[in-house]
């Protein structure tokens, strides 16, 4: 009893976990609507080089950005092994595109660590901290940023 | 939401409704329209209005609506025979009620001077006695809402003259379908004064036979009352229509007074006229008193029954509808190109599948579809204005009423439609004596019209005015470097500058049209519900504009391209021809700048995958297709494609939901083989690069 209640008041999140190129990385639960297989997009011109293109879930153009690219990473050449996680960015909802899903971890919010001070300039926008866990550097992306900003602009 | 805010709500809507009935009302009424029953549906409106007003106590609606109200009813009665005048201030005075309303429900109302003045009007209309005499009966009702409980009504005070009212009342079954309470309207009546209730159950059937839904029940009242029948009847106002009723003046007062006979004369008259409607029903029929008061309403057409419906939900059901079709149109593709199954019976069901999916999408989309009545409406009270202040002599027709567009085209055509009628009637006609002068009647038209017409909504606005000033116009485009000095154009060309961006030739800037936005605005406005604008004039006869319009937003036809293995959809309202390509034809400007001859005229023409960045751009065109387009502002152009590969009906589905506008892409769609494809804007690929937005675009969209 005395460690349940311990356990809600260090509040504990869940994080889905997944490769991008080399490196791993994890996004709330919350936020995931669902994981799917790669298919085909449609190139949509004029965006920039990490948006793969728009592709339809069940009647509803969704644009895929491809994770690595984004943050800096060479491109992937996407085969059906990939993945898309369809994430929710506040009333708008984007695709991951990711090399897989790895498993989905409990997280205490404590053991979440700032991002360190040498990441660039760019992955710092995205990466709201790092988790250690297993020898294992696991960054936490806040999907805010991950698209490109003349969306906030027009949600705004 | 509270209950009481959540009745409020309804309210409102339902005045919208009133409003929208009583505007009709006026208008057949104005065209001499005397049947008693447009009259009596404007009068119900009105007093629906007060009704609900009361009991939310809004009390600047109910006092304007009451003397609106007791001006009708002096109509109503055949006691006043409207003249000219006379509509054009209850038009006015329906104008009124609308703002009144609408500033009840934002909760600003205060009593400024237009009101008081129409209040003024109307007393003057209908006699300064009759109104104060009026008032006393107003003040006697009190709306109080029947939910707040039971309280015992205060004893009516002693009076020397009373009347005595037997009152058969029998309520048929819709009468408790809508919700009304016998009780309430008998507990209504003994405010007035003393009651006494006797009730008749012989028509009580056994138990088995019994409907709970059905009334058994009549009434026979008395009442002593010093109101008049006037006061008695508007008691049942509410339930007209749903219940016998028959009101008797058994003894009357000891001195009669001369309202009273009048209201029986008017009565009688009123019996006289409606007698062959009455007879069909049995009861009244039954009960031949002189005074008969059978319900007017029994006869009236039946109201086709709708109900309300959140428009998320149909929204949500024209969604999936439109995955349906895709869905289907998926299975189709698959289960034909499947080598194995060559069934008659498969492609038979198929077609049927197909056949019924159609339908389906059909009919959802037919429940978008709304009249533009309404919108027509709205237009008859901005000629009023505007011909008001202007101090012009304006009539509207409407033509096509009924013709049904999407809701949201509706919706989005108030504006520029707006704007259109205030220059026809600001700017398009003349002035009275200018009209006479130029051997025209006083009175200006302008006319409003609606029709289908080959898939899509055709809307015309005409004036009979003086029609465009053509030397005004180039004068003006001169003087504003809108076009060179020394141009020579056609009379259309010079018609069209007036959609030039800043263009307004009122030399003076009124406040009722001419603030700087001009038909540009308007024209942008139809162009982005995918419909175009042309205008034609004829000096000294008038201006016709006329819209085209998609009768949805939701789908649009399209012809199929490729361009480099990526598929487009090119909307088929621009496209004017393909263009067998012939190298010879194609002329090299430098800079990967192109011209085609089409019939010796030189067009531009553009590479559609260098101009979205597709592929890079070619040094020269030697393959593909063009396709030759005319954008909204009507110039041509050609786009060079690789192929076409087919025409069909799209289904339309926003860019911007998920992502952001693109510059070129108009939206997106969802191919048969479930592979998004993108819809171009024509008007933003052959047209200037600098628009507003692409500045403001993201510096990662440009980087690519």
């Amino acid at each position: 009893m005395i460690e349940k209640s311990l356990k809600q008041q260090t509040r504990e999140a869940e994080f889905v976990a997944f490769r991008a190129g080399s490196l791993e990385f994890c996004i709330n639960i919350m936020s995931v609507r669902e994981i799917r297989g790669w298919t085909p997009a449609t190139a949509i011109p004029r965006a920039p080089s990490y948006i793969r293109g728009v592709i339809n879930l069940r009647g509803v153009v969704l644009p895929i950005v491809d994770l690595g690219v984004r943050l800096g990473l060479p491109g992937t050449e996407p085969t059906a092994r990939h993945v898309i996680i369809v994430a929710q960015v506040g009333d708008r909802a984007a695709g991951l595109l990711v090399d897989s899903v790895s498993d989905i971890l409990s997280v205490e919010d404590t053991s979440i660590q700032p991002t360190p001070d040498v990441a660039s300039q760019l992955a710092r926008m995205f990466v709201r901290g790092v988790i250690a866990m297993d020898g294992r550097m696991i960054s936490v992306i806040t999907m805010d940023n991950v698209l490109p900003a003349g969306m906030d602009l027009e949600a705004a | 939401m509270d209950p009481m805010a959540e009745i409020r709500l309804t309210f409102f809507q339902e005045c919208e409704e009133q409003l929208t009935a009583l505007e009709n009302g006026l208008l057949s009424m104005q065209e001499g329209d005397s049947d008693s029953e447009t009259v009596n549906a404007v009068f119900r409106a009105v007093h629906s209005i007060k009704g609900g007003a009361g009991a939310f106590k809004l009390n600047a609606l109910v006092s304007f609506a009451h003397i609106f109200e007791t001006a009708l009813d002096r109509v109503r009665s055949g006691d006043m025979v409207p003249d000219a005048d006379a509509m054009k201030l209850f038009l006015r005075a329906a104008d009124a009620l609308a703002d009144l309303v609408a500033a009840s429900r934002d909760g600003a109302v205060e009593v400024t001077a237009p009101y008081l003045a129409i209040e003024e009007e109307f007393n003057a209309l209908i006699g300064g006695g009759g109104a104060a005499a009026e008032e006393d009966e107003f003040a006697s009702l009190d709306f109080q809402p029947i939910i707040t409980g039971f309280d015992e009504p205060p004893p009516p005070p002693p009076v020397a003259a009373q009347n005595l009212f037997t009152i058969r009342f029998r309520p048929l079954r819709e009468l408790f379908a809508k919700a009304n309470e016998p009780l309430a309207l008998f507990r209504e009546l003994a405010r007035l004064g003393t009651l006494t209730t006797t009730c008749d159950i012989k028509n009580l059937p056994f138990l088995d036979t019994f409907d709970p839904e059905d009334s058994y029940l009549s009434w026979e009242l008395r009442l002593e009352t010093e109101s008049q029948r006037a006061a008695v009847k508007e008691v049942f106002d509410f339930v007209e229509g749903d219940c016998d009723l028959v009101i008797e003046l058994a003894q009357s007062a000891a001195a009669p007074t001369p309202p009273e006979e009048m209201d029986i004369t008017a009565i009688l008259r009123k019996v006289r006229e409606e007698a062959p409607t009455i007879a069909a029903a049995a009861i009244a029929a039954a009960t031949p008193t002189p005074e008969a008061d059978a319900a007017p309403k029994a006869a009236k057409a039946a109201v086709q029954p709708t109900i309300r419906v959140d428009l998320d939900r149909v929204d949500r059901l024209i969604n999936l509808v439109g995955e349906l079709v895709i869905n289907q149109a998926m299975l189709t593709q698959r289960v034909l190109h499947s080598s194995h199954v060559r069934d008659r019976e498969v492609t038979a069901s198929l077609e049927e599948l197909e056949r019924l999916t159609r339908e389906i999408q059909e009919s959802v989309m037919a429940i978008r579809a709304q009249p533009v009545r309404p919108l027509f409406q709205r237009m008859s009270r901005i000629v009023r204005e505007v011909a008001d202040a202007t101090s012009k002599d304006v009539r509207l027709r409407t033509e096509g009423e009924a013709t049904e567009v999407d809701k949201t085209v509706v919706e989005l055509l108030a504006d520029p439609l707006t704007h259109m009628i205030r220059n026809a009637v600001d700017h398009g006609l003349e002035g009275p004596e200018q009209r006479v002068a130029a051997g025209k009647p006083p009175e200006g038209t302008v006319r409003l019209a609606a029709a289908h017409r080959s898939g899509r909504v055709i809307i015309e606005v005409s004036d009979d005015g003086q029609g465009i000033n053509r030397p005004k116009v180039l004068q003006k485009a001169i003087a504003n470097g809108l076009v060179p000095p020394d141009t020579q154009l056609s009379d259309s060309e010079i018609d069209n500058l007036l959609f030039l961006p800043g263009f307004s030739t009122a030399s003076t800037v009124s406040n009722i049209s001419g603030r700087g936005v001009g038909m540009d605005v308007v024209k942008r406005s139809i162009q982005a519900l995918g419909g175009r604008i042309s205008i034609s004039s004829a000096p000294g006869q008038g201006s016709t504009f006329t819209l085209s319009l998609p009768l949805t937003l939701a789908v649009l036809d399209g012809i199929v391209v490729t361009v480099d293995e990526q598929v487009f959809v090119i909307p088929l309202t621009a496209i004017v021809e393909t263009v067998k390509h012939e190298p010879s034809r194609i002329h090299h400007l430098g800079d990967h700048s192109f011209v085609l001859r089409v019939r010796d005229v030189l067009v531009p023409l553009i590479d559609v995958g260098a101009e979205l960045g597709v592929r890079a751009p070619a040094s020269d065109l030697r393959s593909g297709v063009a396709i030759l387009i005319e954008t909204a502002n009507g110039t041509r152009s050609a786009l060079l494609v690789d192929n076409i590969q087919d025409q069909r009906q799209v289904v339309i589905k926003s860019l911007e939901t998920n992502y952001m506008r693109v510059d070129g892409i108009a939206a997106a769609t969802i191919l048969g083989d479930g592979r998004v494809a993108m819809i171009l804007d024509v008007d933003a690929l052959v047209g200037p690069r600098h628009h507003d937005w692409a500045a403001a675009e993201t510096p990662f969209a440009k980087a690519s």
